[in-house]
C-alpha cells in the first residue's frame, strides 16, 4: 500500500479563509505542506494554478489527489478525516447543527462585511493609487457594526464561544475575518468588551498558532500604522 | 410535539427545506411566515429564531436557522437516504464545497436578477439603470457557467450519480430568476438536462407545486400589497442597486 502523502494546502496568509485553514492545521498538528500563493503577485492566475482551481481562488486543499476548494468545506473535511478534538466540529447532531448554522450565516454576514472595510482601506488604494473614499468606508463600517452587534446579541448572548462552551470551526472562521481590518491599522473591537473577551478566549485556545497565522497581517498593520 | 418548520415559499431556501422534508416523508407542522409582511420581525418569532430569518426550525426545544444547517440536521435525525448528504467523506466534501460557494454566488445573483427585473420596478416603483441590469445578468451568467463547468462537469449530479442537497439548493436558487420571466435554461442544454434529472429525482409534482409561487410572480406582483415592503426600500436598494 502506498504511503499517504501529507495533505497540501495552497494558501495566501493575507486571505482570511486561508488563515483559518493554516491555524487549524497548526493547532491540531495535522501533518501538512503549505504551498504559498501570492495573490498580490497574481500567482492565482497562472495556468498551473488555474488547472488546479479554475476559480483562481485560495485556499485549495489537495489530499492525495483529492482537490477541494472553499475553506468551510476544507475545514469540515479535515475535522472529519483526521483525529481532532470533538469540539471543533462536534459529532452530536444538535451541536454540529449550531456550527453549521453559524458557518452558513458567516458567508453573507461576517465575511463580506469585515472584508469590505479591508478592501476599501487597503486593497483598493493599493490597486488604484487613490486614497480610500471616506463615505464608502463609513457605510462599510456601519454595516460591519451591525454584524458585530449581531455576533454579540445573538451568538455570544449566553455562551463563551459562538456555538457553545468550547471553541469550534465557527470561532476560527469568525476571528480570522474580524482580524482583517487590522491590516489597515483599524481595530474594530476597541469599544466592544464582549467581543474582545471572546477574541481573548479564542486566542488562548489557539495558542501560538494564532499569532503565527497572523504574522503577515501584523506586518501589514505595522506598515499601515507607520503611514497614518 | 411534531417538528415545526417556519417557511415562506416565496423564499428560495424555504423551498429547499420544504422539498427535502416532503420528499423524505418527514412529518412537520408547516408554520407559514410572511417575509413580505415583515413577520420575521415579530417578537414571537425572535424567540424561536434569534437570526430572524426564514427558514427556521423548532424541534421540541431545539431551534435552528439556515436552510443548510436545518437540512443536514434533518438528514441525520431522520436517517434520510445517504445520497442526500453522503457519509463518504469525499462525496460529502463535494456537497459542502457547493453549499459553501453558492451563498455569495448563484444565491446572490439569482436573487438580484429577480429583484432588479421584477420586484424593484413593479413593487417598489423604482427604475433600474440599464448598466446595473446588464452587470447583474453577466454575473448570473458567470455563476451558471461555473455550475455547469466546475460543479457538474460530466456528472449527472453535483456529487456524482445521485441527487444531493447540493442539487436541491442549486435548483431553488436557479428557479428564482426564472420567476421574473428570464428563461436561464435557454441555450444551456447541459443545465436543462440536469434540471430535468433533479425534477425527476425530487418528484415532478412536488417540484412543480413548490415552485408555483415563484413561477407566478409576474402575476402576483401586480396584485400584492407592497406597502410593508416599501418600509424596507432603502435597505433593498442598498443591497441590490
Amino acid at each position: 500500500m502506498a504511503t499517504r502523502k501529507a495533505v497540501e494546502v495552497y494558501l495566501d496568509l493575507l486571505s482570511q479563509p486561508c488563515r483559518a485553514v493554516q491555524i487549524f492545521l497548526r493547532s491540531t498538528t495535522i501533518p501538512h505542506t503549505v504551498k504559498p500563493v501570492a495573490l498580490r503577485r497574481g500567482e492565482n492566475k497562472t495556468s498551473e494554478f488555474t488547472k488546479l482551481n479554475p476559480m483562481q481562488k485560495v485556499p485549495v486543499m489537495v489530499d492525495n489527489g483529492f482537490v477541494l476548494t472553499e475553506s468551510d468545506a476544507i475545514l469540515k473535511y479535515l475535522a472529519t478525516n483526521y483525529d481532532v478534538p470533538d469540539h471543533w466540529y462536534p459529532r452530536h447532531p444538535e451541536r454540529r447543527a449550531k456550527v453549521n448554522e453559524y458557518t452558513a450565516w458567516h458567508q453573507t454576514n461576517t465575511r463580506p462585511h469585515a472584508a469590505k472595510v479591508f478592501i476599501l482601506e487597503v486593497l483598493m488604494p493599493r490597486m488604484t493609487g487613490q486614497p480610500a473614499e471616506p463615505t464608502r468606508v463609513q457605510k462599510a463600517l456601519v454595516e460591519l457594526s451591525g454584524t458585530l452587534d449581531k455576533l454579540e446579541d445573538m451568538f455570544l448572548k449566553r455562551q463563551p464561544f459562538l456555538c457553545g462552551d468550547d471553541i469550534s470551526l465557527a470561532d476560527l472562521l469568525a476571528v480570522c475575518e474580524i482580524m482583517q481590518p487590522l491590516g489597515g491599522g483599524r481595530d474594530i473591537l476597541q469599544d466592544r468588551p464582549k467581543l474582545l473577551s471572546w477574541k481573548s478566549r479564542v486566542q488562548s485556545a489557539l495558542k501560538d498558532s494564532f499569532d503565527e497565522g497572523h504574522a503577515v497581517l501584523y506586518r501589514l498593520r505595522d506598515r499601515s500604522k507607520a503611514k497614518l | 410535539m411534531p417538528l415545526e418548520l417556519f417557511l415562506d415559499l416565496y423564499s428560495q431556501p424555504c423551498r429547499s427545506v420544504y422539498i427535502f422534508a416532503k420528499r423524505n416523508n418527514i412529518k412537520f407542522d408547516f408554520k407559514k411566515i410572511s417575509l413580505f409582511g415583515g413577520e420575521q420581525y415579530a417578537e414571537e418569532f425572535g424567540k424561536i429564531n434569534m437570526i430572524r430569518k426564514a427558514p427556521a426550525m423548532r424541534d421540541v426545544d431545539f431551534c435552528l436557522a439556515e436552510s443548510i444547517a436545518i437540512m443536514t440536521y434533518l438528514s441525520e435525525k431522520f436517517q434520510t437516504p445517504d445520497h442526500w448528504y453522503p457519509a463518504d467523506i469525499h462525496k460529502r466534501a463535494r456537497v459542502n464545497e457547493y453549499l459553501s460557494w453558492q451563498h455569495t454566488a448563484i444565491r446572490l445573483q439569482g436573487a438580484k436578477v429577480f429583484w432588479l427585473r421584477l420586484l424593484i420596478p413593479k413593487m417598489l416603483g423604482e427604475e433600474v439603470p440599464k448598466e446595473k441590469m446588464a452587470a447583474a445578468l453577466e454575473d448570473l451568467d458567470g455563476s451558471l457557467k461555473l455550475i455547469e463547468e466546475k460543479f457538474l462537469e460530466e456528472k449527472p449530479f453535483i456529487a456524482g450519480d445521485e441527487i444531493s442537497l447540493a442539487d436541491l439548493v442549486a435548483i431553488v436558487e436557479i428557479m428564482q430568476p426564472v420567476g421574473s420571466g428570464l428563461n436561464v435554461f435557454e441555450g444551456r442544454p447541459k443545465l436543462s438536462a440536469w434540471r430535468d434529472r433533479v425534477r425527476a429525482a425530487i418528484g415532478p409534482e412536488l417540484f412543480d407545486e413548490t415552485h408555483q409561487i415563484v413561477l407566478n410572480a409576474q402575476e402576483w406582483v401586480n396584485t400584492m400589497d407592497g406597502s410593508t415592503v416599501q418600509a424596507y426600500k432603502p435597505k433593498i436598494l442598498r443591497l441590490f442597486m
